[in-house]
């Protein structure tokens, strides 16, 4: 039992830190992010995504031919690790790279992969991914937007939601309804989508943390060719679990202040000798260390070359709500104060306050905490999933709201 | 990255699973539960003597295996998931881990006899409500021997000897005592775990050896329980574990409403609150078996992260494996409150939670100062 990389294994951890060392800085006070303007973060990322790609590293584990390195998925995690230690502008890419190409990789014709994935992993054009939408977020295949034939071409019209970058991706991989006649999970079809053409109009969400990441996108009349099918019509949803399957491996740091930023904070304050604050620390730390380690078993079993089991899976149920917990405990132990929003007047630039409104959000994004529970308790210890009424009542005929 | 363990010993834990399985079955736990008189298995405890896992930490200079900590963990587990009702832990890991805190020569004198059975060790700190410390201790060493009173001793009236925490001048110190000696009178005492005996032990003007240096009790003492706390945290891994299977089980063949009650979120999601539970505490525990098997220095917060996560993943673990089962739960004959019981012995029996959450976060502070 050790902590060391193999021999292959820290060459390689030499090679991308040498290399990512010559393009970025290391982590400062203030992330880039947070000092330059959309714009210029915007060119920095595309800059720094062509230097990676130029060089092979722009995807780890994909084959040469489609722009990647050819490496492990151990590669991966020791490229990401190492770009971790940088202040790296590397948003823009991740769901394009890491959902969106794989999907037009696994279904598209020889076209579609000419035209759009050495674009994708140069970072010349951004791709984003419309499934969610108002009445269909946990039970995703619910969804409404609607497909109807038309000649060679598809007419779109509909309501996605949550979409991350959808102001700026050229395109997008669009999970719409073409049979509203059949059961819902075979009435679906997946598109790829120019997100710049008429008809479509991606509006910033104002969320209840008060900020505009993310965005709703309509389609009015939008067209959309034949040809820009992935998969078979009707076999939407089997396209989608192929997306969803290929969500990144798990290996960012921790969403927000954790236990050492709160215990920080507690000393200046002059609390750290509070009983019930010091208990609950511990068990801040006792789960985050938990999870950390728990990366550490994924990472060992890809070392080694065999899959990872599912411990992997308890990640955001934890890193989520001690999120919450940790925020909430350190407003209150600031009293009345704590309600304070402004960064100059606040401990910490009112990190805690900020991130307090942001943890609701992050226990629903990407599968809420029931969701995760239902999925832990079916696929890895084998309980039954629920007894369903919409798995074979034609779609038009399910109740909705 | 190499953060689990070798082929070797997950051959050895597997192996260690099959007899255990076997030779200490639910029948054999019973056997102890419900007679009085019965303190523990013995024909597991000769057994488990012939295997060498006593010896499994001890070098092969003093009769020992040899192999080392990480094998003791991996045996620790699997004492866990069956309730073994036999002094291992209080022999192999509190008496065993406290001689290693000794000279070569106590080492030699004592060893030879874990080895082969002669000697069932224990660990008597308590004396009374509270965790002891140099502060409330009564139990005193003058002259080269001790007075006192001992209560709970976990295996105190089958222990052949003890270490014992005693006043000492201003200070404590850490003394080893054959129990079979003068000055020594032992009870045994009910407890909330019956599968495993218990005795108030009293010492007058009973001989005692130092272990260390006298005054040094505190110091060794934390030393002693930092190594003790990762090897229980993997019994009670291995409890919690278990509790899971039981739960996950039931849930599947028990019917309410015309289905198996596992197809109902509030018992899905009850599952998956213990799974994520036993999975930091499982990595908690490797990072606590690593530390020790490496002298790492920082066994101390990998020790009481260890304990911490394991104390609360079996005590949830076993108590939601009761609600799972319903009233059936809470029947004798039913083995969930064996598991609830256990995991209560194992919480408090070398510090419980709170005193290792002060530990915890003094590791964190002298860590975030130096």
């Amino acid at each position: 039992m050790d902590f060391n990389d193999t021999k292959e294994e820290a060459a390689f951890r030499k090679e991308a830190h040498d290399f990512i060392a010559k393009h970025l800085q290391p982590k400062g006070n203030k992330p880039i992010r947070q000092t330059m303007s959309g714009d210029d973060y915007m060119k920095a990322a595309k800059a720094w995504q062509k230097a990676k790609a130029t060089a092979g590293y722009a995807k780890i584990t994909w084959p040469k031919e489609m722009g990647g390195y050819g490496g492990t998925a151990m590669q991966q995690v020791i490229w990401n690790q190492e770009e971790g230690k940088f202040d790296s502008p590397g948003g823009p890419f991740t769901i394009g790279l890491g959902m969106c190409i794989p999907t037009v990789i696994a279904f598209g014709s020889d076209e579609h992969k000419k035209r759009y994935v050495q674009k994708a992993v140069l970072g010349e054009e951004i791709w984003c991914q419309l499934f969610s939408e108002p009445s269909a977020g946990s039970d995703v295949a619910g969804l409404k937007t609607k497909a109807v034939k038309d000649g060679d071409e598809w007419v779109i019209n509909g309501q996605k939601v949550w979409t991350s970058g959808a102001h700026y991706s050229d395109y997008g991989i669009l999970l719409v309804r073409t049979d509203p006649k059949v059961p819902k999970h075979k009435g679906l079809t997946m598109f790829i989508v120019d997100m710049k053409q008429e008809g479509v109009e991606a509006r910033p969400i104002h969320q209840a943390s008060g900020g505009r990441e993310f965005n709703e996108v309509y389609f009015t009349d939008v067209r959309i060719k034949d040809s820009d099918r992935l998969g078979d019509v009707g076999q939407g949803w089997k396209v989608a679990i192929v997306t969803l399957m290929n969500e990144r491996l798990a290996v960012g740091g921790s969403p927000g202040p954790d236990w050492s930023e709160i215990m920080n904070y507690a000393k200046d304050a002059g609390t750290m000798e509070d009983a019930a604050f010091r208990a609950k620390l511990a068990d801040w730390y006792v789960a985050a260390q938990g999870y950390s380690l728990t990366k550490l078993r994924t990472q060992t079993a890809l070392s080694k070359g065999q899959t990872p089991g599912p411990e992997n899976s308890i990640g955001k149920i934890i890193t989520a709500n001690q999120l919450q917990d940790i925020c909430n405990s350190a407003i209150e132990m600031q009293d009345h104060y704590g309600l304070i929003t402004e960064q100059d007047r606040m401990p910490a630039d009112a990190l805690f306050q900020q991130s307090f409104m942001w943890a609701p959000g992050l226990r629903i994004a990407g599968g809420t905490d029931e969701i995760l529970k239902n999925i832990i308790s079916e696929r890895v210890l084998g309980l039954p999933g629920d007894i369903r009424v919409d798995k074979t009542a034609p779609f038009d005929e399910l109740k909705s709201g | 990255m190499n953060f689990d363990f070798s082929e070797d010993q997950k051959f050895l834990g597997n192996e260690a699973r099959k007899f255990l399985e076997s030779s200490c079955t639910s029948a054999v736990v019973r056997g102890v539960l419900n007679d009085d008189d019965v303190s523990h298995d013995a024909d597991l405890w000769k057994k488990i003597v012939e295997m060498g896992w006593l010896g499994a930490a001890i070098p092969e200079e003093n009769g020992g295996l040899g192999l080392g900590m990480l094998e003791m963990c991996v045996l620790a587990e699997e004492m866990g998931r069956v309730l073994a009702p036999v002094p291992f832990a209080s022999t192999a890991y509190f008496f065993t881990e406290a001689v290693k805190l000794g000279d070569k020569s106590q080492q030699a004198e004592y060893f030879p006899g874990i080895v082969n059975g002669d000697i069932i060790g224990c660990y008597a700190a308590s004396e009374g409500p509270g965790a002891p410390n140099a502060a409330n201790l009564t139990t005193e060493l003058k002259g080269g021997k001790i007075s006192g009173t001992k209560i709970p001793v976990t295996d105190g009236d089958i222990a052949t000897h003890a270490v014992v925490l005693v006043k000492d001048g201003s200070g404590s110190s850490l003394v080893l005592v054959d129990l079979q000696g003068e000055g020594v009178t032992r009870n045994t005492v009910k407890t909330l775990d019956p599968t495993r005996s218990h005795a108030e032990i009293t010492f007058k003007d009973a001989p005692a050896t130092l272990l260390g240096k006298s005054g040094d009790g505190a110091r060794l003492n934390e030393d002693l329980l930092n190594r003790v706390a990762v090897l229980l945290a993997f019994e009670q891994l291995g409890g919690a574990s278990r509790a899971l299977e039981m739960a996950k089980d039931y849930a599947l063949e028990r019917y309410a409403f015309g289905k198996p009650i596992g197809g109902n979120q509030a018992i899905k999601h009850k599952l998956a609150d213990i799974y994520v539970k036993n999975e930091i505490a499982r990595s908690n525990c490797f990072y606590g078996a690593w530390a020790l098997s490496t002298g790492a220095a920082e066994l101390p917060e990998a020790a009481a992260a260890s304990r911490l996560a394991a104390s609360e993943a079996f005590w949830f673990a076993s108590k939601e494996n009761i609600q799972t089962h319903g009233g059936m739960g809470f029947t004798w004959e039913v083995d969930c409150h064996l598991y609830y019981r256990r995991a209560k012995l194992l919480a408090v029996q070398a510090g419980a939670p709170p005193v290792w959450k002060e530990k915890l976060v003094r590791a964190l502070e002298t860590k975030n100062a130096a």
